[in-house]
Formats: C-alpha cells, sequence, structure tokens
C-alpha cells in the first residue's frame, strides 16, 4: 500500500466525526445541523473504506454505499422539515422546536 | 514525515496531506461560518477532498459516486433549500461561551478521543501491514458483483429505504400546502 498506512486514514476519519459531533451539538440552525450529520456520516465512511483496504473485503465498501442511500434518505427527509417549518413562518432554531404538536 | 520509497509513494503522501488538509479544514469550516450557504460550499469541498481519498485507498466507483451522489445531487437540494428559505445569519459564539458550548466542546473531544482509543487498543498491532489488492478491487463490475450476488438483500433494502423517503418528502410538501392555501 503506497503512502500513509491506514492509521491515518482513521485519524481523518475519526476527527471528522468528532467535527460533526460538535456542529451537531452546538449548532441551532436545522440546515447546518444537517450538514455537520453529514460529517458525521462521511467520517464514518471513511473508516469503513479504509478498513476493507486493509483487510481486502469488499464489505467495507457495500456498505459505504449504504450508508450514502441512507444519508440522500435522511436529506430528503430533513430538508422536507424544514420547509415545512419555514411554511408555517416558525422560527429555524432547534432549541425553540422543542414540541411535536401539530 | 517519513519517505522511504520510490518517487510513487512521495507522489501519494503529497496528494494525501493535501487531500487530508483540505478535508478537515472544510470540515471546519462547515461547522463555524455564520453564513448556511457557505457551510453548504465548505461541504462540496469536504465531499470532493473525500473523494481524492477513497482513490487512495482504491475505491473507485465510492470515489464516483460520492462525486455524483453527494456532490451533485444531494448539495444541489442543500442549495437549493438554502436558497429558497434565504441565507439566515446566526451567531454561535456572540456573548461568551455558554454552558452548552462547553458541554458540546468537551462532548466531541471525548468522542474524537474515544474513537482513538478504542482503535489504538483494539487493532493497534495489526494496522501495520495491509494486504495487497489486485487491479479489480474496487472497480464498478466488482462492486456489482458483489452487489448482485453476495449483499442482494441490502441492495433491495436499500430501493425500499429511498421509496419510503421519497413518499415521507412528498406527504411533508403537500401537508404544509393543504393547510396554507394562501402560499400560490
Amino acid at each position: 500500500m503506497l503512502g500513509p498506512g491506514v492509521a491515518w486514514y482513521l485519524g481523518v476519519a475519526a476527527f471528522l466525526f468528532g467535527i460533526g459531533a460538535l456542529g451537531v451539538l452546538l449548532r441551532r440552525n436545522p440546515l447546518i445541523v444537517l450538514l455537520s450529520l453529514e460529517i458525521m456520516l462521511n467520517g464514518a465512511n471513511l473508516a469503513l473504506i479504509a478498513f476493507s483496504r486493509h483487510a481486502h473485503n469488499g464489505a467495507g465498501q457495500i456498505f459505504a454505499l449504504a450508508v450514502m442511500a441512507v444519508a440522500a434518505a435522511e436529506v430528503c427527509v430533513g430538508l422536507g422539515l424544514v420547509v415545512a417549518i419555514h411554511r408555517r413562518n416558525l422560527e429555524l432554531d432547534v432549541d425553540r422546536l422543542s414540541e411535536l404538536r401539530g | 514525515v517519513i519517505v522511504a520509497g520510490s518517487a510513487g509513494d512521495v507522489l501519494v503522501w503529497i496528494v494525501w496531506i493535501g487531500a487530508a488538509f483540505a478535508c478537515l479544514a472544510s470540515g471546519v469550516g462547515v461547522v463555524t461560518m455564520r453564513n448556511p450557504f457557505l457551510s453548504a460550499l465548505a461541504l462540496i469541498g469536504n465531499l470532493g477532498s473525500l473523494a481524492v481519498l477513497y482513490l487512495l485507498v482504491s475505491a473507485e466507483f465510492v470515489a464516483a459516486a460520492q462525486v455524483l451522489v453527494y456532490a451533485g445531487a444531494v448539495m444541489v437540494m442543500f442549495l437549493f433549500v438554502i436558497a429558497y428559505i434565504g441565507p439566515r445569519q446566526e451567531t454561535p459564539w456572540a456573548g461568551g461561551p455558554t454552558w452548552q458550548t462547553v458541554g458540546a466542546v468537551l462532548a466531541s473531544a471525548a468522542i474524537f478521543l474515544e474513537i482513538i482509543v478504542v482503535i489504538g487498543l483494539k487493532a493497534g498491532g495489526r494496522l501495520a501491514h495491509s494486504e495487497h489488492v489486485n487491479g479489480t478491487f474496487g472497480s464498478p463490475g466488482w462492486i456489482g458483483r458483489l452487489f448482485l450476488t453476495d449483499h442482494l438483500l441490502a441492495f433491495e433494502i436499500t430501493s425500499i429505504v429511498l421509496l419510503v423517503a421519497a413518499v415521507g418528502g412528498v406527504i411533508l410538501g403537500s401537508h404544509t400546502r393543504r393547510h396554507d392555501p394562501g402560499m400560490r
């Protein structure tokens, strides 16, 4: 394997997961919470693909593709919720949207 | 940087360092930008540099799918919604650190350290030597054969998940339109 070993990729993946978790916990705009969630998913994807190369096993890449499809579905529903909140003229702030009443 | 090898090794190291730093910097940018539009643009940079990292671990098909699905389709949807709602500035660090900010930083640092420690304890000794791979590893034909033989159930369930999400998006949109007849 040319270049850096798999441990370097895992370090980048762990940092991405950590910074994504920071964004999810810290930001209040639901759009940026969704973007940070994508960073967390991509950190997990990078770890899966690095281990797939390390162990010469294709299941990691298949899992990464499944994670990408689930992320697309999550973005579809999440952006639908954001647009629905915006159409009801509610404030886009996840700290204030604490009730699930219709 | 320990470089003991051929010129190809040095080249891969240089590309890796560039892509990894672009990836980390744009990840920090997504979380710290005030304008959601700039955050979305930083995430496109993050996804592109991650695709470069995927190419370096010989995952060609996943890198192509990353650029097409994520940086193409998903991010266009994000930018469309941000443009629809209007760029709203948010000042997450105005007025000094609150207990929420301190708690969030501590929790995410704990997650990062936990991942590093678990990887080091469980797999530290086995990470040095990777297996050799041949040219077909990660190619589209190889991925397709895996999807339609060993992982057929995952493939079919993925299609159901996408269908349910599409139906959910349509229902969310039509439900709000019925309550706001004066919107259009």
